[in-house]
């Protein structure tokens, strides 16, 4: 499935998929790009062209939108994802010590991924769940009021996982 | 289903309500609920009532948020309003059995106080709830979000409906401005007035936007809004669509509230099938149209000229005003602005009355305002609470006071652009007055409790990062300002800081302060300003004695083993990243002071019955060093 999405034409057919159904205004660019990522799980460089000619923008425009804002990333996406919230109040409940473990025991700084591009770190600002802090999402689940040995336990899980996928892929 | 006349929409109001013979479970399942296992507990309700059979007898409902939410799941059995906190799927059955069925309630369920162990039946008697009036959170406290005729029936679009058969769009206007409501986004400008003002230019089109672009850390008013009762800020808009004379609206959602955003779609497109949004609604004159516009996480979108530049297209880069919104917004055209709990509270002004609202409140503040109080308290959730409240009986009556025990010493109100006020100052009333002259801010509602295990240097560092972070780059003071200023109390928690840089960053933030573009910038210096207000002798402490009592700045603290209260079960010596954990004299593990990173691991996996690992501060290095080899 991912040797699909990683093909030139297949992402120029979803780009333009898309783009049927959505008026070349500028209004809809941040929509379209917000598609195209929701399908792809990044904004691949070579579709800036693409959408720069479609919503008649320069291509500078396009890279200044999806550096400026922080949902959008040029990196193609990984396996597994982990958002620690560094909201104040999962702050003051020792939230940056969690993330620094995470870092540590997985050996990548938060904003990178490992160079088999299989876990993704990442901290965010708030996640708005902020009675149940220091809160943590793996790969779209949330979870409450983690400690630092739940990091240990997280961090083993998603480490072997990534070792049974290569596994079956092999 | 489709309504083609105001008239139609009564059908709901009547009757089906009461109707419903059944009990109504209802389940706390907005996202800190889904975090906290609402859908699995949902899915044991569901298998339950099946099993046994009690489909004519019980209902389950699932509803937003319904504020404790620490205790989430919770759930709240109607009529009886029984409420069960931290529910589990094993306690599933026995709920549906003896309550569902019998009415009765289970007191080893209820919420149990851990200090008295007195156990609370109902909603209304948890120490949580008293003191709070709940005008905006009670309305979702029974309803499915995005169920039409729930909110039809629970009076949903009788505000509109009156707005479209009763009142001009001036009257309506007149409403909303005798009622005093203020704008809960923080700056708390006049609604009534900001309306007028657009409604007065004669520019068209006109555009409406209502901002849930709540980047706050540390705050979920509006998630909470947006999740729970998404129809009612729909309705808020399109009231104030009519009086404004707007033809479109844009509800912006920040993208980190995925739950927020697919309701609210959904609520949109329900509404243009039963024919209360698009041309001619109701078949009235009136023509409008909302849409969703999902942000794409930048603090700054919150300021509301970058929220244009974001709707529109573009980055999310504020300009100066004026010209102000209401004159030249969105395209050029006039645009009303308003926080999501603003457009909450139009529909219950609309219905209830002005004079109604402004009862509650003080001279210049009316109504109800929702904080987010979070942190070191013992109760934390969302708390709606009348406007002139003080602090103190929020942090100490609502939130129950400091959950580890000790007191609660400061409060951070208003987020990155708020400030930390002291405990002394908690007798201080909540509203846009008071509060600004104490050099903190209303805010949108953020409100988070600290206790002595805060650093309030360290907190003023966390916000002045997260600002740097955030600012657009556009103008110098900020950009360079909080640069400045992170530099600054990096070096004071590393032990490195001089007294005069306390000088320096009061001059900076007083720039700041004075020529930043926007508010972001603005405000940044805030959290910093009024902890050196307040609580200067921690950063002296900080510079001087190079002592961090909070013991959390990693640099001025060291960690030791007690060898009385160790067992030697050799568990930190194993974890300890840095190898920095040997085994001393004693036969029992000893922290190799020179080799300690601080990173507190050690601290963390020491078993809670031993508690061997403590942190101590105000020493250097080499003294700590002497001071355990010295022990053995």
């Amino acid at each position: 499935m991912k040797s699909n999405k990683d093909s030139h034409d297949q992402k120029l057919t979803i780009a333009d998929n898309l783009l049927k159904a959505i008026p070349a205004d500028r209004k809809n660019l941040i929509f379209f790009l917000h598609q195209l990522q929701d399908q792809l799980g990044y904004f691949p460089e070579e579709l800036v062209l693409k959408a720069a000619r479609y919503f008649s923008v320069s291509p500078a425009e396009i890279f200044g939108l999806l550096t400026f804002y922080s949902a959008f990333k040029l990196n193609q996406s990984c396996a597994h994802h982990i958002k620690v919230c560094q909201g104040t109040a999962c702050h003051v409940r020792g939230s940056e010590a969690i993330g620094n473990e995470f870092s540590r025991l997985l050996g990548i700084e938060p904003g990178s991924y490992d160079p088999g591009k299989s876990i993704a770190l990442e901290t965010v600002n708030c996640l708005g769940c902020c009675a149940i802090g220091p809160v943590v999402v793996v790969d779209g689940q949330y979870q409450a009021r983690v400690n630092l040995k739940d990091v240990e336990k997280i961090a083993a899980r998603l480490t072997s996982l990534e070792k049974s996928d290569e596994a079956n892929e092999i | 289903m489709k309504f083609n006349s105001p008239k139609e929409l009564d059908v709901f109001d009547q009757g089906r309500r009461s109707q419903s013979a059944r009990r109504v479970i209802s389940l706390s399942a907005a996202s800190c609920g889904r975090a906290s296992g609402a859908l699995e507990v949902a899915a044991a309700f569901e298998s339950g009532i099946k099993e046994l059979g009690l489909a004519d007898q019980v209902e389950l409902k699932l509803t937003g948020c319904h504020g404790f939410c620490q205790l989430e799941p919770d759930i709240i059995i109607f009529p009886e309003r029984y409420f069960y906190p931290n529910v589990k799927t094993t306690e599933v059955k026995r709920i549906l059995q003896e309550t569902g069925v019998n009415g009765r309630f289970i007191p080893e369920l209820g919420f149990k106080d851990d200090q008295t162990g007195k156990i609370t039946a109902r909603l209304e008697e948890l120490p949580f709830y008293q003191g709070q009036v709940r005008w905006l959170i009670d309305r979702q406290l029974d309803l499915d979000p995005l169920s039409l005729d729930d909110y039809l029936n629970h009076g949903g679009f009788q505000a509109l409906k009156t707005v479209l058969s009763q009142l001009t769009p001036d009257e309506v206007i007149a409403e909303i401005t005798v009622s005093s409501l203020r704008g809960r986004g923080g700056a708390g400008f006049s609604t009534g007035l900001k309306w007028q003002l657009a409604r007065q230019v004669a520019a068209q089109p006109k555009y409406l936007i209502c901002n849930g672009d709540e980047g706050d850390p540390g705050a979920y008013m509006d998630r909470g809004i947006l999740e729970s009762n998404p129809y009612s800020v729909l309705e808020g808009m399109m009231i104030g669509g009519l009086a404004v004379g707007a033809i479109r609206g844009f509800v912006y959602v920040r993208q980190e509230y995925p739950l927020a955003i697919d309701r609210l779609e959904k609520a949109i497109e329900t509404l243009h099938q039963a024919g209360l949004l698009g041309e001619k609604i109701l078949g009235t004159d009136f023509s409008f149209d909302l849409e969703l516009v999902r942000g794409a996480g930048a603090f700054v979108s919150g300021e509301e000229t970058a929220l244009i530049s974001s709707v529109e297209g573009r980055r999310a880069n504020p300009r100066p005003r004026p010209p102000f919104p209401v004159v030249s917004g969105l395209w050029g055209k006039p645009t009303v602005i308003n926080n999501v709990e603003t457009w909450a509270n139009v529909p219950l002004i609309i219905q209830k009355g002005a004079s109604w609202f402004s009862k509650t409140g003080t001279e210049k503040s009316k109504g109800t305002k929702i904080f987010s109080l979070v942190g070191q308290v013992k109760y934390s959730g969302l708390v709606e609470v009348p406007l002139g409240i003080t602090l103190d009986e929020i942090v100490n009556k609502i939130g129950g006071g400091a959950r580890k025990g000790e007191k609660i010493k400061a409060i951070q109100i208003g987020g990155p652009s708020g400030g930390c006020l002291p405990a002394d100052l908690f007798n201080l009333q909540v509203d846009y007055e008071s509060l600004p002259r104490a050099g903190a801010i209303m805010g949108s509602g953020g409100l988070i409790a600290l206790d002595n295990d805060t650093c309030l240097v360290n907190l003023a560092l966390y916000f002045l990062k997260f600002a740097r972070e955030e600012s657009c780059g556009q103008c110098a003071p900020c950009r360079i300002g909080t640069q400045q200023m992170v530099e600054i109390l990096e070096k004071i928690t590393s032990g490195q800081g001089e007294l005069a840089d306390l000088d320096l960053l009061e001059k900076i933030g007083w720039t700041m302060q004075q020529a930043s573009l926007c508010g972001l910038g603005r405000t940044a210096p805030n959290p910093v300003l009024t902890a050196l207000r307040y609580f200067r002798p921690e950063f002296e402490e900080h510079i001087v004695e190079k002592k961090c009592r909070a013991l959390v700045c990693p640099k001025l603290i060291a960690y030791v083993i007690d060898e009385d209260q160790c067992s030697g079960c050799q568990l930190c010596l194993k974890a300890c990243p840095y190898g920095a954990i040997e085994i001393g004299s004693s036969g029992l593990p000893q922290i190799n002071q020179p080799a300690c990173q601080t990173c507190g691991i050690c601290f963390s996996v020491c078993p809670e019955e031993f508690q061997a690992i403590g942190k101590v501060g105000g020493l250097k290095k080499d003294q700590v060093s002497l001071l355990t080899s010295g022990s053995n």
